[in-house]
């Protein structure tokens, strides 16, 4: 499975998808990079004339790195979004910094366990001065539908 | 290991997954993870690990799949830990 072909193969569409490249994967590890657009719809009402990165979505962001990329690799052929769904089912995230509109966070994930389909990861988000703005750990599911 | 001892771990082990606790008050081996204790399977996989590190030793897909119950998960450990 191509680095490329992971990111095609998520089950996440605009304005909800996280992840612009994955720069490195292996069994262990996944990297991966997400510049936020200056016009992402939430920095509408996330805050008011003060747009920062709400923390549930860097959370989403490296969910979707950590667990649907990784989990998608570690998957390799037998996933595919039609027949597949997955679930987010733990986090525990600190936040360090904000990341505001136009920002490009790297996000890094190791993992823990990947058994019955539960793929749980210590994941960390560093900013593009590599400073780290989120850390925690978070887990995920994916069944067949 | 007796089958009260095996019961008393295999309880210490699920009960921070509980959703239900009358259900683990009640607890008997006709217990059901997922429809008494209101376990999801998410947590069921914790559980199982949890059983793995408890006990050393090591559950398959086809064993982890029968693992629904009370019932059936001291049948697993009990053959697990017999093939050891």
């Amino acid at each position: 499975m191509t680095k490329k072909n992971i990111v095609s193969k998520l089950p996440y569409t605009k304005p909800f998808l996280f992840v612009d490249e994955i720069i490195d994967v292996n069994e262990e590890h996944i990297k991966a990079h997400y510049t936020f657009l200056e016009d992402e719809f939430f920095y509408k009402g996330h805050f008011k004339d003060n747009p920062v990165t709400p923390g549930v979505i860097l959370t989403e962001c490296m969910a979707q790195i950590g667990m649907a990329c990784l989990g998608i690799y570690l998957l390799k052929d037998s996933w595919d979004d039609e027949n597949w769904q997955v679930a987010m089912t733990n986090s525990q995230v600190d936040f360090y910094k904000p990341v505001f509109p136009g920002e490009k966070v790297i996000v890094t994930a190791n993992k823990i366990y990947f058994r019955f389909n539960k793929l749980k990861c210590d994941v960390v988000m560093h900013n593009a001065n590599d400073t780290i703005v989120a850390k925690g750990t978070v887990a995920g599911m994916a069944f067949k539908k | 290991m007796n089958k009260e001892e095996l019961l008393s771990k295999l309880k210490t082990i699920i009960t921070p997954y509980v959703q239900n606790q009358e259900g683990l008050e009640n607890l008997t081996e006709d217990t059901d993870f997922i429809q008494d204790l209101e376990i999801n399977s998410a947590n069921l996989v914790d559980v199982i690990l949890d059983v793995e590190d408890e006990f050393d030793i090591e559950i398959d897909n086809e064993a982890m799949e029968k693992m629904l119950t009370v019932k059936a998960s001291l049948v697993i450990i009990e053959e697990k830990l017999n093939e050891k």
